[in-house]
């Protein structure tokens, strides 16, 4: 087992009683200072951290995916080079993540085992199909964005390998949901038919996209701890609200009409009201019934089946050069 | 399913001339060279580093916990080391 040698993840040792190592915890937390992978935590903090980093890495992972699809078809030279380099990010936000995971004491292989098993989840957001070249732009622009509005405020979540995690996906993040828009744009300067195709991937994406803030918060049972833990900083409706006030201008400068009736400004509250996404349909998603949840899952598997010869080759080649050269 | 698993490798990178490595993370990897190669491609896509350490985590050895562990006790006890500790008069010129 790799995990019991990590250098930030060796099982805390102290003299201390449980009372004293939650009230160091908990003052730690209160005074907004960061846990570290070899503090003394509370066995349902690092459960929850676990369960989440391991989803969120998951996603970037499964997230590479949908618009992977669509590197052999992007209609350019240019398109193509940025499309490949927004996936390669994704694979990197993933092993990021991971690696921040494995600071908690989790397994690489582990966990990888848990998703291609399915007893681990990813975002529900990558369970649509991507029919267009534009869908590549839209998810760009919302679910990237989305994901900006997720993501900045776990910038400040208590654990630090996360929050670090974070700083250096969020950074990355800008150029994906900027990439994503700029190809909208040239779209829209496009003909008739490339302009249906954008409002064709509005129309589609955009409750998907507002259902990645996860439940209403009536309905986030684990919610409130993970905000008193500070893992989570804000709740998945504010959250919500943030993505669509976001959204609405640029809709509007890109010509497109977001497909919700009820889509209004409100000036009372200086915010916009907006319909309610099919929660049905999100639980629908999650519990496995996605329109191509088989299909990532399958594609998953069979890329880590595919690939085991290599990882063999590459272990067998190490050992080989460990035995021709002993240890400098 | 599960495979075998590569060994765990720490990642040190020097954003520029003049810094020190600092850590960014970790990734795992069969050997040095390739841990190497990964770290490259994991954590300087865009240009964040001049020069890359790795070393097996399991190499690392670490003080224990957190900073209110005796460990570093005796560095807050001497305050003689710090510059402030001295009265030296106001017009004793660059001092």
């Amino acid at each position: 087992m790799t995990t019991t040698h990590h250098a930030e993840a060796s099982p805390p040792e102290s003299p201390e009683s449980p009372e004293t190592l939650q009230e160091h915890f908990d003052a730690t937390i209160a005074r907004d200072q960061r846990i570290e992978p070899r503090d003394w935590m509370p066995d349902g903090y690092r459960k929850t951290l676990v369960r989440q980093i391991a989803q969120h890495a998951h996603s970037e992972i499964i997230g590479m995916q949908p618009e992977g699809e669509w590197i052999s078809r992007a209609p350019s030279l240019r398109r193509k080079a940025i499309l490949f380099a927004k996936v390669q990010d994704e694979a990197g936000h993933g092993l990021y993540l991971y690696s921040a995971a494995e600071t908690l004491g989790a397994d690489r292989a582990d966990l990888t085992d848990r998703l291609i098993e399915g007893r681990q989840k990813y975002s529900s957001i990558f369970n649509y199909p991507t029919l267009s070249f534009a869908d590549v732009g839209v998810i760009g622009w919302f679910v990237d964005g989305a994901a900006i509005c997720n993501q900045v405020p776990l910038c400040r979540s208590s654990y630090g390998p996360y929050a670090r995690a974070m700083v250096r996906i969020c950074k990355e993040e800008s150029f994906h949901q900027r990439q994503g828009y700029e190809l909208l744009m040239t779209m829209m300067r496009g003909t008739d038919a490339q302009r249906e195709m954008v409002q064709d991937a509005v129309d589609r994406w955009w409750w998907p996209s507002l259902m990645m803030f996860g439940p209403p918060d009536d309905a986030s049972p684990n919610s409130a701890q993970s905000m008193a833990w500070k893992i989570k900083r804000h709740s998945n409706d504010e959250l919500r609200q943030r993505f669509v006030d976001m959204t609405v201008p640029q809709a509007d400068k890109l010509g497109v009409t977001l497909p919700d009736p009820e889509l209004k400004w409100n000036a009372e509250r200086g915010r916009h009201d907006f319909g309610t996404p099919d929660w049905d349909e999100l639980m629908r998603v999650i519990k496995g019934d996605g329109p191509c949840n088989d299909q990532r899952m399958e594609r998953r598997r069979s890329a880590h089946e595919e690939g085991a010869w290599v990882r063999e080759a590459a272990t067998a080649h190490a050992a080989k050069r460990a035995r021709k050269e002993p240890a400098a | 399913m599960s495979n075998e698993s590569w060994p765990l490798y720490e990642v040190f990178v020097r954003g520029k001339r003049g810094l020190n490595h600092v850590h960014v993370g970790s990734l795992h990897a069969a050997d040095d060279a390739m841990a190497l190669t990964h770290a490259r491609d994991l954590y300087t896509r865009r240009n964040e580093g001049v020069s890359i350490w790795v070393v097996r985590s399991e190499h690392i050895a670490a003080s224990t916990r957190d900073e209110k562990d005796p460990f570093f006790a005796p560095s807050a006890d001497k305050v003689y080391r710090h510059p402030t500790f001295y009265d030296i008069p106001d017009d004793v010129p660059h001092i």
